[in-house]
């Protein structure tokens, strides 16, 4: 039996809003307010926020926190000063992923993980099972909601609201401040290929922090988004979606997220069946595709070439920014070249495809 | 909610518009609202034979992709092409210019099976409070 779904602080505050709401990882979340395109677009090109308070966090801190989370994920996070975040992954022994997640350092030894909702409970267990360095572990994610503003003018909106200069905050790190007098995490961070920040703290203040930040936003025309908004923003910039490009039964290599595992680290969980899989090279790999013929390459849909199954779709929609069917896939490691022609089975028709370069977006430095 | 009076409704959100042996199908303003932004509709071809409840049409929104069922049996006698270079008529209009297809039905009696704007208008309420 399902057990009930969990829901964020702000959840009368979206319904209020017009939200529709939807299930995600354990969570009642909203997936639209005004419309995914409308959503997506306001992203792109002005502003959103997000309630991505379903996000887990778990914290590691004591003498051994450094040594367990570099037994446990696969970057090095021993490059990083306090302030500074990484993506890294949990691995498997088989070096598949439990889970992909961001590193924050707090202090010299003290780590905060944010980890995908419906895979806090997994990570959690995976770690502690791991814990032979005398860390302390929490999951803290009862202590946390998290919002995420994000798009160009996200920087702006949200400098008036906190007690730092935002522009000292490269991307990737973080301080710790306080944001309308709550203090908590500012982070320079998202899910959406878009410059902005994500802002940790506790849940009592939601409602107040997600109102000072709609006000603040009001002239810039920011809009509330959704699950939805945030799924096209990651997939036009190909970031990836646990329990879509990432399981257990993919490793780095095959998603493209390689350069994150640190092979000249000496030891990590999953280390040695990645070296294996390095000498042997892989069977699948992870293409970006445009459909060439009308119709949508969903997630799951078979991909063919020749009228041979090759792979499958791990994600697929169309792109409201660069206004084209685009996705991601898992083909056979022959079949992942610039160019290719594949057909994706849509129903009962074979809809043309070519295998372009990722990510399909890229936001211009400003 | 829009309901005009002049359609019969299905429980799987068509509406169908009937003129002498034929009919206009459509789907409604409510599932147009679930579907969010419309935009590909995939229509069968002229000449097709449907029986009720068979799967007519595929309407993509940005998230998803929605079947479309025969309200009842017929043979497809027209599609709206218009919907291939602009989908998005099914949000903006789902009971006028975003019609979907016109059948000739099997037999007429078959509208009985259908649900009239009020009682379609319950039907929606209580599914949504469910």
């Amino acid at each position: 039996m399902m057990s009930p779904l969990k829901k964020t602080p702000l959840h009368e505050l979206h319904r209020s809003l017009g939200a529709r709401m939807g299930a995600f990882g354990g969570w009642e979340m909203p997936i639209e307010y005004s419309g995914i395109v409308r959503e997506h677009l306001a992203v792109r090109t002005r502003l959103g926020l997000f309630d991505v308070s379903h996000m887990g966090e778990i914290e590691i801190d004591g003498s051994g926190s450094l040594a367990l989370v570099q037994q446990v994920a696969c970057n090095d996070a021993g490059r990083l000063q306090p302030g500074q975040i990484q993506y890294s992954a949990l691995l498997t022994e088989q070096g598949t992923f439990v889970d992909d997640i961001l590193v924050h350092r707090l202090e010299e030894s003290r780590f905060l993980l944010c980890v995908n909702a419906g895979n806090t409970g997994k990570d959690f267990r995976h770690i502690i099972r791991q814990n032979r360095f005398g860390a302390r572990v929490t999951d803290v994610s009862d202590q946390y909601v998290q919002l995420a503003i994000q798009g160009p003018e996200s920087r702006q909106v949200l400098q008036s609201l906190v007690d730092l200069d935002l522009a000292e905050i490269g991307y990737y790190r973080f301080r710790t401040g306080h944001i309308q007098g709550v203090s908590g995490l500012i982070a320079r961070t998202g899910y959406t290929g878009e410059d902005g920040f994500e802002l940790y703290f506790p849940p009592a203040a939601a409602v107040d922090v997600w109102q000072g930040l709609s006000r603040s936003g009001h002239s810039r025309e920011l809009l509330p988004a959704g699950l939805g908004a945030r799924n096209t923003l990651r997939l036009e910039a190909k970031m990836a979606l646990y329990g879509h490009e990432i399981d257990e039964d993919t490793t780095p290599w095959e998603a493209g997220l390689g350069w994150m595992v640190r092979m000249d680290r000496p030891d990590f969980t999953g280390r040695a069946a990645l070296a294996a899989q390095l000498e042997m090279g892989v069977r699948k790999k992870l293409v970006g595709f445009e459909m060439r013929g009308p119709g949508i390459g969903r997630d799951g849909y078979d991909v063919l070439r020749n009228g041979r199954t090759v792979g499958w779709v791990t994600s697929g929609s169309p792109a409201p920014f660069l206004q084209k069917n685009i996705g991601l896939a898992y083909v056979n490691e022959g079949e992942a070249f610039l160019g290719n022609r594949l057909d994706i089975q849509v129903r009962k028709r074979l809809v043309p495809a070519e295998v372009v370069k990722t990510p399909f977006y890229r936001r211009r430095r400003r | 909610m829009k309901l005009p009076e002049d359609c019969r409704y299905s429980k799987q959100h068509e509406w169908i518009r009937v003129d002498g042996d034929g009919g206009t199908v459509g789907i409604t303003d409510h599932a147009q609202k679930e579907l969010g932004d419309v935009v590909f509709v995939e229509l069968p071809e002229i000449g097709q034979v449907f029986s009720a409840d068979e799967v007519l049409a595929n309407v993509e929104s940005v998230k998803a992709v929605s079947e479309v069922y025969a309200p009842v049996a017929g043979e497809v006698a027209a599609v709206n092409s218009v919907l291939d270079s602009a989908p998005e008529l099914v949000n903006q209009d789902p009971y006028g210019e975003a019609w979907f297809v016109r059948i000739k039905l099997t037999d007429s009696i078959e509208l009985d099976n259908l649900l009239t704007a009020d009682q379609y208008r319950k039907y929606v309420e209580e599914e949504s409070a469910g």
